[in-house]
């Protein structure tokens, strides 16, 4: 089983982010492999170790992406590869996609695409859906457990609802979310590995593909008001009082 | 302006965010609902009501369960075919993938999750909240349709009208796909804290009940746990009501009440539910962090200092183990459970 895993380094969630003009800052916040992706990691060494095969972690963005590559490497990942471009820096969703699907077929022979089910920063959560559209692969989002049979899998995905528990035959992309089980913690091998691996970095020319295009833009950064909230104290004769004024207040 | 607004549904229960979506659309011009599934017709009737200006509707036995495939191709014919100008969509785990693939289909980009969406000039500009709300940004989309998705909540609902009725359209649906779905369970957690839109969390304060007697032969922690347990059935039971996940502080899960899987606030990992009732929970910092991104934020503690009321915009200063319970069956009648 081949399976490849898309990471993203973002700014922890503890940072404090600030906006000034069009740049984003947060000071002197680490860098972490976005905490989603640590679970699609997770997801694919499980696969691994349940079926065989190699591990493959990848990344679209700037040099920092090294590390997220060098933490999967750490928790177990057999390679992986930065993909880097000084053209790609005004990249959509629908342009990453189209990114990541020339790269899946350059590495050939995937069986398995998975993805955190989204990151940290843009948040936007479509990559994984718009890469299994330009592939013409079948799309298994919130996938929290799978099962890999003869040629296919069988995941359980999590939705609003509860969960459906779903088939599609090999190739498939697939978007994991945290019920998939902890990340497990870098070992000291692990580490000792990821520091000396050649991470190699493939460019737009390595992939064959001209720059998309761009469909989504951003026009304007926006700092929110600060979250002031004055609480609204309910009170009431009884419990029944209290609860039913609540209930008008939280579905107001 | 010609819009299409897809209404999300599960098993013909519609997300009301998808009501929300098409008054949106109504302020925009001309509002085509699009319902795809098996069975649908009632939907049908409710759209005209919520205010669809036309009701189009793919119904075939191969749209009854959800997959990802059919359910983008369908709406990006639809688009096509009706040369649609936007698109509006709920923000759902469902609609992330039908509006993500329908843009690769139609060479269009999406706006996602969007809590403002305008026209200036004759562009629209969405604003959507990024890195865990702590930024927002503006952004446009060059392609057309325009697709964007709605997050819940973030405009008005339209009343509904029930003499304003009409006939669906029906439309073709495309049904090829290679997952097949084997069923589906609703579990008690089904939902994890992460993926939920509602949330009800419990604390420290849910071991606290001093009228209930623990069985003979426990001892002191094993009662306190028991105690717990007899608090969080109370929290399951408002988060069924409201189709919510249970969580739980660091203090209710250190404590053995509930599992490490419940727990909110834990670094990395960051709640962004629409609602968030926090009970017996006095919000200790970590908490306060994780909830930082939940849009509605309601407190149920005893204590009328605690930090979680600061952050709370809706708060009760009283004991859990009643007020839970009766939010519960006010919500029950008011949501019509």
């Amino acid at each position: 089983m081949k399976i490849v895993v898309c990471v993203k380094q973002v700014p922890d969630s503890e940072a404090k982010i600030s906006a000034s003009g069009d740049k984003i800052s947060w000071g002197d916040a680490a860098l972490v492999i976005n905490p989603f992706d640590e679970y699609a990691v997770e997801g694919a060494l499980l696969q691994k170790e349940a079926g065989g095969g190699t591990v493959t972690a990848m990344c679209l963005g700037p040099e920092a992406g090294r590390d997220a590559l060098k933490h999967a490497l750490a928790m177990g990942a057999d390679e992986a590869i930065l993909i880097s471009d000084p053209a790609l820096s005004a990249l959509d969703t629908q342009g990453a996609a189209q990114i990541l699907a020339a790269a899946v077929k350059k590495i050939s022979g995937v069986d398995i695409l998975l993805f955190g089910r989204q990151t940290l920063d843009d948040g936007s959560g479509l990559t994984a859906a718009q890469t299994a559209s330009v592939l013409g692969w079948p799309m298994l989002g919130f996938v929290g457990h799978i099962q890999a049979e003869a040629g296919a899998v069988q995941v359980s995905r999590v939705i609003e609802e509860g969960r459906q528990t779903a088939r599609a035959p090999l190739q498939v992309v697939m978007s994991i979310v945290q019920s998939i089980g902890e990340p497990r913690y870098p070992s000291f091998m692990g580490i000792r590995k990821a520091s000396k691996a050649t991470i190699p970095v493939w460019t737009l020319a390595d992939l064959g593909v001209s720059a998309p295009a761009q469909y989504v833009s951003r026009l304007e950064l926006v700092t929110p008001p600060s979250r002031e909230v004055t609480c609204d104290i309910v009170t009431g004769d009884n419990a029944e009082a209290i609860a039913s004024t609540l209930a008008d207040k939280i579905l107001a | 302006m010609k819009t299409l607004v897809y209404i999300d549904h599960f098993k013909g229960t519609v997300q009301p965010a998808s009501w929300e979506a098409l008054g949106v659309a109504k302020e925009f011009g001309d509002a085509v609902a699009v319902i795809l599934g098996s069975g649908v017709e009632e939907m049908a009737n409710t759209a005209f009501e919520m205010g669809a200006n036309r009701v189009l509707v793919a119904d075939s036995a191969g749209l009854a369960d959800y997959r990802a495939e059919p359910y983008a191709s369908t709406l990006a014919a639809i688009a096509t075919s009706q040369q649609a100008d936007l698109v509006l969509l709920p923000t759902t785990t469902r609609t992330r993938e039908i509006a993500a693939m329908a843009a690769i289909e139609l060479n269009t980009g999406v706006l996602v999750d969007l809590v403002g969406l305008s026209l200036e000039g004759d562009r629209l500009v969405g604003l959507r909240p990024i890195y865990e709300g702590k930024l927002a940004e503006k952004v446009a989309c060059s392609g057309k349709p325009v697709i964007a998705t709605l997050r819940a909540r973030a405009f008005p609902r339209p009343e509904r009208n029930t003499s304003h009725t009409g006939q669906p359209t029906p439309v073709g649906a495309k049904t090829d796909s290679a997952t097949e779905i084997l069923g589906y369970e609703v579990a008690e957690q089904a939902l994890s804290v992460s993926d939920a839109s509602v949330v009800v969390s419990g604390g420290r304060g849910t071991s606290n009940n001093p009228t209930l007697t623990p069985p003979a032969g426990l001892d002191e922690k094993q009662a306190e746990i028991w105690r717990a347990h007899e608090g969080f059935k109370l929290i399951g039971g408002l988060a069924a009501v409201l189709g919510a996940a249970v969580g739980a502080s660091r203090a209710a899960v250190d404590g053995g009440y509930v599992p490490y899987s419940h727990q909110v606030g834990q670094t990395g990992k960051v709640i962004a539910p629409d609602l968030y009732i926090a009970c017996g929970i006095s919000g200790a910092i970590q908490h306060i962090v994780g909830i930082r991104s939940a849009k509605l934020v309601v407190a149920i503690n005893k204590d009328a200092d605690a930090p979680i009321f600061k952050v709370a915009r809706y708060g009760v200063v009283g004991d859990l183990f009643q007020i839970v319970p009766a939010l519960a069956e006010a919500f029950k009648k008011k949501l019509g459970k």
